[in-house]
């Protein structure tokens, strides 16, 4: 079974950004990128299918800028066999992403495809569900357990109020959540090793897609802080507080 | 031109995410229809039909649709959208399941997780875990749309008398299949709905401990029980406990963050809240930089004595 994982390049989680003072975009110039941390479940899903010998063969993709290419580098040295960059300097949304990874697809032609649920820059959680769309895949989204057996797969996802099972036939795409599985620590021979993995380059106009934007931003804010409160010395000032204060209780 | 509001429900009761995603679509238009997806549904489309400012209700009800699979959903949803100048469905994870590949099958973008209507076609939303609010404009058609539902406020006056209508059904895709749920059982309020939300963090240090020590003062309080990732991630609570970037939403009068250090993942799933509490031994905690209230010390100490002062 060959399977296909999305990855994005985005701010890194410890990252607090920054508003541009025209308001018109977050400042991410001169910030540490790194993979979505959902993408890296989603390759350490894909390795752990390899190494169970489920998965023959995995095939990263990333889109974007030139040093999307890192981003597939890392995923290269966790396990995945080889990479796809589609590079376009253009700002690409999920409708776009997901018509771009349905045209390699179309090429690569893999049995399940890996994404992370959301991806924490636009925190949009589409591409996914749109990517299952286009494909006329079934879809398991928010995935905390994932067994294939055969032609289907069984996916235990994330739902408000508890846990929902379902079976999907291949092929499919499935979507991460946080408790899938705990990505490994890369060795050093493995980003050695990554370097010598091969990944091919295309273009949006080379997939023929149309990337254009639908969605405006007109500007970004940071929302209004909220002040720190104070410091209260005992249970019962708290309570008294809670009471005469924030009439809350 | 109308908007359609997907329904959230268990195929007995219209839950209240649908009501503040109606409030949502208020905003956009005064012509509000409501899709009850389901299978015997019926009590949940009279329901919707009472609905304040609702004027029509589409009921699909069959088989396929019981479990809302996202394949059923979509093309259900798609196959009427293009009716309509709006399509709004809860930011719930049913919402945020089907309504993207509904988008996708009428090849129109999505917005996910507004907490403002600022006009029909331009609407804000958190990016970056809520640290930075975008204004967004679109341009497709039919704008697709998804409601973070505490921004909203319920009109649950029940005032509506809509006329329901039947809607075919969708056949099964017969590629997706439902096959259990596990839904945990609670005699407590909804998380995203609670008055008053008790969350715990990773420094209640066990199972045990999260529910011996948090469980009296929630229940005292009549509040729902919520927890950080890390909390969560190391078994001392349920995942649908979460709270945060990732997990849910909350906007309660009173959140209490008990032990939990504040990272920002975890203040974007609650910084929205009236008054926030905090009890943590770590003065430095970020926690403390947006609470109203806190408390230094220890939490085993501090929440039981908490319990009894109420």
């Amino acid at each position: 079974m060959k399977v296909l994982v999305a990855v994005k390049r985005v701010v890194d989680y410890n990252v607090k950004v920054r508003v541009k003072t025209d308001g018109s975009d977050v400042d991410i110039a001169n910030v540490k990128m790194s993979m979505n941390p959902f993408d890296e479940i989603a390759v350490e899903e894909a390795v752990r299918l390899k190494e169970a010998g489920k998965a023959s063969e995995i095939v990263v993709v990333s889109l974007g800028v030139t040093q999307c290419q890192e981003t597939i580098r890392t995923a290269l040295a966790m396990g995945a066999d080889r990479g796809v960059l589609v590079e376009t300097d253009a700002t690409l949304q999920p409708l776009a992403v997901a018509k771009l990874l349905k045209a390699v697809i179309d090429k690569e032609q893999p049995q399940l495809v890996i994404l992370g649920k959301q991806a924490i820059d636009d925190d949009a959680n589409q591409t996914g569900q749109m990517l299952a769309a286009l494909t006329g895949f079934p879809q398991g989204t928010f995935a905390s357990k994932v067994d294939v057996a055969g032609n289907e797969l069984t996916v235990t996802r994330e739902i408000d109020g508890g846990l929902e099972t379902l079976q999907i036939s291949l092929p499919a795409v499935i979507t991460t959540d946080l408790r899938l599985n705990e990505p490994r620590f890369i060795k050093l021979p493995n980003i050695m090793a990554a370097k010598k993995k091969p990944i091919e380059t295309l273009t949006p106009a080379a997939l023929n897609v149309d990337v254009t934007p639908r969605l405006t931003v007109v500007k970004v804010a940071e929302p209004a802080a909220r002040a720190a409160g104070k410091k209260v010395a005992s249970v019962a000032e708290l309570v008294e507080k809670l009471r005469t204060e924030a009439k809350v209780l | 031109m109308s908007v359609l509001v997907i329904a959230e429900h268990d195929n007995h009761q219209l839950k209240a995410a649908t009501l503040k995603t109606i409030a949502a679509a208020r905003k956009i238009s005064s012509d509000i229809h409501v899709l009850v997806a389901g299978h015997q549904c019926g009590a949940v489309a009279e329901a919707a039909a009472k609905a304040a400012g609702v004027t029509k209700v589409r009921v699909a009800d069959g088989e396929a649709l019981a479990h809302q699979l996202a394949e059923n959903m979509g093309t259900l949803i798609a196959g009427i959208a293009k009716e309509y100048e709006a399509v709004l469905a809860p930011a719930t994870t049913a919402g945020k399941n089907y309504l993207p590949r509904a988008a996708a099958l009428c090849d129109m973008a999505m917005v996910s997780d507004i907490v403002a209507v600022e006009s029909a076609d331009t609407f804000v939303r958190p990016i970056y875990a809520g640290n930075v609010l975008a204004t967004v404009k679109s341009s497709d058609a039919v704008k697709f749309v998804t409601v973070r539902t505490t921004a909203f406020d319920a009109d649950d006056s029940n005032s509506g008398s809509a006329a329901i209508e039947a809607v075919a059904a969708v056949a099964d895709s017969g590629k997706s299949r439902f096959i259990s749920a596990e839904m945990a059982k609670y005699d407590r309020p909804e998380l995203t709905a609670a008055r008053v939300v008790v969350s715990g963090g990773r420094a209640l240090a066990s199972a045990d401990n999260f529910k011996s020590v948090l469980t009296p003062l929630a229940d005292k309080l009549g509040a729902a029980l919520g927890a950080s990732r890390a909390a969560v991630d190391a078994g001392y609570a349920p995942n649908d406990y979460q709270v945060g970037q990732t997990g849910k939403v909350v906007a309660p009068d009173i959140y209490f963050a008990i032990g939990i250090s504040g990272a920002i993942q975890h203040l974007a799933g609650m910084s929205s809240s009236k008054v926030i509490v905090a009890i943590n031994k770590d003065e430095e905690a970020p926690i403390f930089q947006v609470a109203d209230y806190g408390i230094v010390g220890d939490l085993f100490t501090i929440v039981p004595e908490l319990e009894k002062a109420l």
